[in-house]
């Protein structure tokens, strides 16, 4: 666990970097310090692994004030990625990620294979190995990054803004990435964030810092999203923060109904007459094949011969209600089609259904 | 041209303590003995200025002063020393020309390292020495490697002058050619020294493709 005591970060100059900060990273979760730029996050961050000092308070390492370790020694025992990679470029990508085996002393044979390991554990193609850095992508640099912080197996990771030199579709891998990983290896993760988005979808709690290093929040994202603890946070979370409130609400939470959808079977004649503009029609496996229009249906025949309108649908079992919501978006008909693992229809989602569950879910969260 | 056959042509000049190797043996020793004194005392202080940051000012002044010091300074130095047969009033100077490029680049090289670079290797955990030996100085090393061959080839070309001061090296070619009006000797001398110095650009060219590291080599040639 790392703990910060009434800490306070004033540089030479004067600014306050961080005013009092006092919070806790419990072991083995991932808290995310986010905050608009200059609210010193990635100064908070440093003074854990003492690349600055505190000018008052204490940092705490599992009780331990850190400024009592010697810097090195304490480093090598701490995982530390930062925006630019920071790998060594005149070194071979296996020996960038064994740096602190090396440190450590560790035979070459020994480091080298742990880094391969590591390597393989990122995602990296170990045909990799053998390149230097600037025969990387920046992506690719990236997941070396993580990889030499993991290298020695240190219980602690520092991540200061690791992501936010990649674009989006390598950012969101990386970040899926990450997850995977600490559900394996469930090291206590400070991660730096100024992407709401990035500290809501991978912090087990989220710290929210305002300018001046003042903690303005700290909770876990579903309980920051529902209930900002002032304007500053709720400014902060942006206008969309009822999207992404969905994404921490299951799919069994929304309600279903069943009454809206029909076997391609179906005669169309006792159809044409219901009071629901557009039904779910789905085939002989229960799989949805589309929407039909109920005022369009011809006189007579069965669903096959209807032209059908596209469907969005969601995993009740996998999904949050955020991917309901971007499913409901995508049909002509504004409900999106529940699905089960097998790709069964288990009914329809309305609009109305899902400001019900959130409402829901916030009056729980309230209570 | 015909000069040039004269010269090197005339096996007098090829043996005896005037013969082509034996001055080309004395220029090498006086100008490898003048590159090893200022690579003791610039790369180390250039290694440490450039890592701690501290003293750049002795860098700046030093780079000024090799602008003015070779083409005047030097000359004068050395006609006032003249009579004087030790090595050492020869030595000084070659020195002094050696140190600024040497000094300069190293300087530059390490501090010119990216930041985020050297912050990661304190986060890894590296200490202040490692940083240097393991990061900074291997990452420096085709500026480092290029001060030094500035270096070598100002003090081979420049180590004529000992000459003058009734020293060896292949100055006496040059020297004594005039003093009795043989040119193909002084031309001969002249070539030989310029062939030094092609030769000593080689060798740092190979010294870089043994030392410095395919993944720094590549970042370089890209600027
Ligand atoms: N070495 C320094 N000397 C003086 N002031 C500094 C120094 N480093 C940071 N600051 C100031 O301290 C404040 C916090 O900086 P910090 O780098 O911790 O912010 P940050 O939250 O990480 O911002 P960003 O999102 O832009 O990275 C800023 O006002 C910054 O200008
Ligand atoms: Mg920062």
């Amino acid at each position: 666990m790392i703990t910060f005591d009434e800490v306070t970060k004033r540089y030479a100059d004067g600014t306050v970097a961080v005013d009092r900060l006092t919070l806790e990273a419990p072991t083995g979760e991932i808290t995310v310090f986010v905050g608009p730029s200059g609210c010193g996050k990635t100064t908070s961050l440093r003074m854990i692994n003492r690349m600055i000092d505190p000018s008052e308070g204490r940092v705490l390492l599992d009780g331990v004030d850190v400024t009592t370790i010697d810097p090195p020694t304490l480093r090598r025992g701490i995982g530390y990625v930062i925006q630019q990679a920071g790998l060594f470029p005149h070194r071979k990508i296996v020996d960038n990620v064994a740096t602190v085996p090396y440190l450590l002393g560790w035979d070459k044979k020994k480091a080298r294979d742990r880094a391969m390991e590591l390597l393989e554990r990122v995602g990296l193609d170990l045909k990799l190995a053998g390149r230097y850095p600037f025969q990387l992508s920046g992506g690719q640099q990236q997941r070396v990054g993580v990889a030499r912080a993991l290298a020695a197996d240190p219980p602690v990771l520092l991540m200061d803004e690791p992501f936010s030199a990649v674009d989006p579709v390598v950012r969101t891998s990386l970040q899926e990435e990450l997850l995977r990983l600490q559900a394996e290896l469930n090291k206590t993760i400070v991660f730096v964030t100024h992407d709401i988005d990035e500290a809501v979808k991978l912090g087990d709690r989220v710290a929210v810092l305002r300018v001046g290093g003042h903690l303005a929040q700290l909770d876990d994202p579903a309980t920051l999203l529902s209930r900002p603890a002032d304007d500053f946070v709720r400014e902060f979370l942006g206008r969309d923060r009822g999207i992404r409130r969905l994404s921490f609400v299951s799919g069994h939470e929304v309600g279903l109904r069943a009454d809206l959808t029909v076997p391609v079977s179906t005669e169309t004649a006792g159809l044409r007459d219901t009071a629901e503009p557009w039904l779910a029609v789905l085939d002989e496996d229960g799989r949805p094949l589309g929407w039909a229009r109920t005022d369009d249906l011809p006189a007579s025949g069965t669903l096959a011969g209807v032209p059908l309108a596209p469907y969005g649908t969601f995993d009740r079992g996998r999904d949050s209600l955020r991917a309901a919501l971007d499913a409901t978006l995508l049909s002509p008909s504004g409900c999106a089609i529940a699905v089960d693992d097998a790709g069964r229809a288990e009914g329809v989602v309305t609009r109305e259904a899902l400001s019900e569950a959130l409402d829901r879910v916030a009056g729980g969260a309230h209570a | 041209m015909n000069w040039l056959v004269d010269f090197f042509g005339d096996p007098a000049n090829w043996s005896g303590p005037d013969g082509i190797p034996v001055r080309l043996t004395e220029h090498l020793q006086f100008s490898t003995v003048a590159l090893l004194l200022a690579m003791l005392v610039a790369l180390p202080l250039g290694l440490w200025i450039g890592h701690t940051g501290r003293g750049a000012l002795l860098v700046v002044l030093s780079a000024n002063a090799a602008r003015a010091l070779p083409t005047l300074g030097l000359l004068v130095l050395v006609v006032l020393l003249a009579g004087l047969s030790t090595d050492l009033p020869v030595l000084i100077p070659l020195v002094a020309l050696a140190v600024p490029p040497i000094l300069v680049n190293t300087y530059e090289g390490v501090r010119g390292v990216d930041p985020d670079l050297r912050d990661a290797a304190y986060g890894m955990g590296l200490r202040g020495g490692q940083v240097l030996g393991r990061v900074l100085v291997p990452v420096a090393l085709p500026l480092i490697l290029l001060g030094l061959r500035l270096a070598a080839i100002q003090v081979v070309a420049t180590a004529t002058v000992a000459a003058f001061v009734g020293l060896g090296g292949l100055g006496r070619y040059v020297v004594d050619g005039f003093a009795t009006n043989d040119y193909p000797r002084t031309l001969g001398g002249a070539v030989l020294v310029a062939l030094l110095a092609l030769l000593v650009q080689l060798v740092f060219v190979l010294i870089q493709r043994l030392l410095v590291s395919p993944g720094v080599r590549r970042r370089n040639a890209v600027r």
